[in-house]
């Protein structure tokens, strides 16, 4: 990519179109973006649609379907790294990358390291995740395996503009990127999102809202829900200020450390198990850092620690509910 | 060819006999690799190098074969098993040697190891150290090629016991289905670490597997240096002209244990007295001067020529600094900013 340009012109996007523009965008400025993944060409486009209608403006040689066999579909894009080409393997659930783990951890975080710089391999690997509607393999957020993975960059949007500025940001990356999309956001949002290049850095957690009174940090799924929260303890007084890291690699901790300084209190939200889960390290962090600033211990609230469950009557989700109470424990 | 004729045979004739220089360039690669490849065991026992080395010996007639066929263009991916391959290619000893002692003039800084040599300057783009994943990143160097509009081939060395992971059989479909210009090269030395090949493969001839991927495949005795050359040779160009993928198995022995340092005595004795009966090496030597393809004088001339560069090597890598403890931070990402601020 060489465009640098902002795009001023926006339209109403859900974060599945706002995706399809940054391919789009991407793709229509560099002849060397390819993409890979099962059912991705006409006409099914994906069975997100995300890469809906580019097979046809593109080709099925850029927009190509594959076997299902995602470790070719990641291995392959490794080798067209290593060709001059940028890759974007589609794995379409999270679950499934457990079939490939080998190729993105072991060789696509690897490659740059191990060569002592000489072979980056700068791939984009999206994925989806969320909702219980299939049962525990179609499921589970595994960011935390890939966090604990040096040399790949993970990424969780929770707004159609940051699906398209963070998926655009993945593909400018010099590095190999991990882009996990969320189901339940890739239809139910709409916002005006830039129709042209748009990009936001990664490692740029974006404050969603000011408080002074505890500090909300979380990501994806569970922006809409802990926003939500917000307003119920802003309705009891208590004001939450809410970030959304939308990278967990690299994690903005300067935009962490600096809130919880002044609210004294923090919680970390995610959909993934709670148990040795991401916000196991941000707490962490937190505490090394600030603990004679912290009022009371930082407070996490993840998923409990069971595979996801089918059955719409249980769930170990966060929810409002978990938040609120989570944070009037600490006042 | 199968297995009980493979003590019998010798270098052959086959096909048409290349130039002096080129047959020399077999030999100097073939007596480099045994050179430079005992030398490792020894230093690996003695506990100067960091970590184990993976012999190749018994398969350098299959190496000076590919180095025969092989244009810089080209693009070979290769395993850790993987000297003669790298010496093929084109890379220095030198580098090779500093990487195996761990050090600054190393392929990789001395943060790779032995594993993961490469030189994409001669096209020698990556070596992995999980059994069979190589395959899968030709497939996308193959696929890049084909995009490119073609020209060059992308070749894959992997060992027999790769032949068992599934991203092999992965690999082999994406090419086929998608004609890409790549070759598989199995050097199948006959044994998966310490395990002999009929205990894990319920056909010993690998080159059958291509069949279910509609895929040319050809057996060839790997001890033959000419007549693996002149099967390299037609898969290459097949791959050049943009005709496809091709699985070539090239049988071999293993003559040394899996690693420099691990036990040997598995190995039952008179298979392995009948493979070293056709050590490549000598083998080739012999076959040169007796038919009159060289002089006695010459094939001493590189035996000197081959021993002075490998002791080079050794010296440079012992003498070559050890990464400075910065590097551990550096090519993490593009930009070590961030590491450096998490450790």
């Amino acid at each position: 990519m060489t465009t640098t340009e902002r795009s001023t012109e926006t339209a109403v996007m859900t974060s599945a179109a706002a995706m399809n523009s940054a391919l789009d965008v991407a793709m229509a400025a560099d002849d060397k973006i390819i993409l890979l993944g099962e059912d991705i060409a006409e006409p099914t486009g994906g069975v997100f649609k995300v890469s809906k209608g580019l097979s046809t403006k593109y080709g099925v040689e850029r927009v190509r379907s594959t076997p299902i066999a995602e470790q070719a579909i990641v291995g392959t894009a490794v080798g067209l790294a290593l060709g001059g080409y940028r890759a974007v393997a589609e794995i379409m659930f999270f679950d499934f990358i457990a079939v490939c783990m080998d190729q993105v951890v072991n060789h696509a975080a690897k490659f740059r390291y191990m060569t002592g710089g000489a072979t980056p391999t700068p791939i984009t690997v999206r994925t989806v995740v969320g909702s219980s509607r299939f049962g525990a393999q179609h499921a589970q957020s595994l960011e935390a395996w890939f966090m604990h993975t040096p040399g790949i960059n993970v990424v969780m949007p929770s707004s159609p503009a940051d699906a398209k500025g963070l998926l655009a940001a993945c593909l400018e990356s010099e590095d190999p990127c991990l882009y996990i999309e969320h189901i339940s956001l890739a239809y139910s949002k709409k916002e005006e999102v830039p129709t042209g290049h748009y990009s936001i850095p990664l490692g740029q957690a974006n404050v969603l809202r000011p408080g002074r009174d505890v500090t909300l940090v979380t990501y994806g799924p569970q922006v809409p829900v802990v926003e939500q929260a917000a307003e119920e303890l802003a309705a009891k007084g208590i004001e939450a200020e809410v970030i959304d890291l939308r990278t967990l690699v690299p994690l903005d901790f300067d935009t962490v450390l600096s809130s919880v300084e002044r609210t004294r209190r923090a919680v970390i939200v995610h959909e993934a198990t709670q148990f040795c889960g991401p916000g196991a390290e941000i707490s962490s962090r937190i505490h090394e850092e600030l603990f004679n600033e912290l009022i009371a211990p930082v407070q996490r609230v993840g998923s409990d620690y069971s595979p996801v469950p089918f059955s719409s009557a249980l769930s170990g989700y966060p929810t409002v509910a978990k938040i609120v109470s989570s944070v009037e424990e600490l006042m | 060819m199968s297995e009980q004729t493979l003590s019998h045979t010798t270098t052959t004739d086959a096909g048409s006999i290349p130039d002096t220089d080129v047959l020399e360039q077999m030999y100097r690669l073939m007596v480099t690799t045994t050179l430079a490849d005992n030398r490792s065991t020894q230093e690996a026992k003695a506990g100067r190098l960091q970590a184990a080395f993976y012999p190749v010996r018994g398969m350098e007639a299959v190496c000076a074969a590919l180095g025969a066929v092989l244009t810089p263009q080209d693009r070979l991916v290769s395993t850790y098993r993987n000297l003669g391959d790298a010496l093929a290619k084109g890379v220095t000893l030198r580098s090779i040697m500093a990487e195996l002692y761990g050090r600054i003039d190393g392929t990789s800084k001395g943060k790779g190891g032995p594993m993961h040599l490469h030189d994409t300057a001669v096209g020698f783009m990556a070596t992995t150290g999980i059994v069979g994943s190589g395959l899968p990143i030709a497939v996308g160097l193959a696929l890049a090629n084909q995009l490119d509009g073609g020209g060059a081939a992308t070749v894959v060395t992997f060992g027999d016991a790769a032949t068992s992971i599934g991203a092999y059989h992965e690999a082999m479909n994406f090419a086929a289905l998608w004609k890409l210009p790549i070759v598989f090269i199995c050097q199948n030395n006959q044994w998966g670490e310490h395990t002999p090949i009929a205990e894990y493969a319920p056909s010993v001839e690998l080159a059958k597997r291509a069949s279910a991927y509609s895929m040319p495949a050809e057996r060839v005795d790997g001890f033959d240096a000419l007549a693996t050359m002149h099967a390299i040779e037609t898969a290459v160009e097949r791959a050049r002209r943009n005709d496809g993928p091709t699985f070539l198995e090239c049988v071999t022995y293993r003559l040394t244990g899996h690693s420099g340092t691990a036990d040997f005595s598995y190995v039952p004795r008179d298979e392995l007295g009948a493979a070293m009966q056709r050590d490549p090496a000598p083998t080739f030597r012999s076959w040169l001067i007796d038919r009159g393809l060289t002089t006695a004088e010459r094939i001493e001339a590189l035996d000197r020529e081959a021993e002075a560069y490998v002791l080079d090597a050794f010296q440079f890598a012992e003498n070559s600094p050890l990464p400075h403890e910065d590097e551990l931070f550096t090519d993490v990402f593009a930009d070590d900013t961030w590491v450096r601020s998490v450790k």
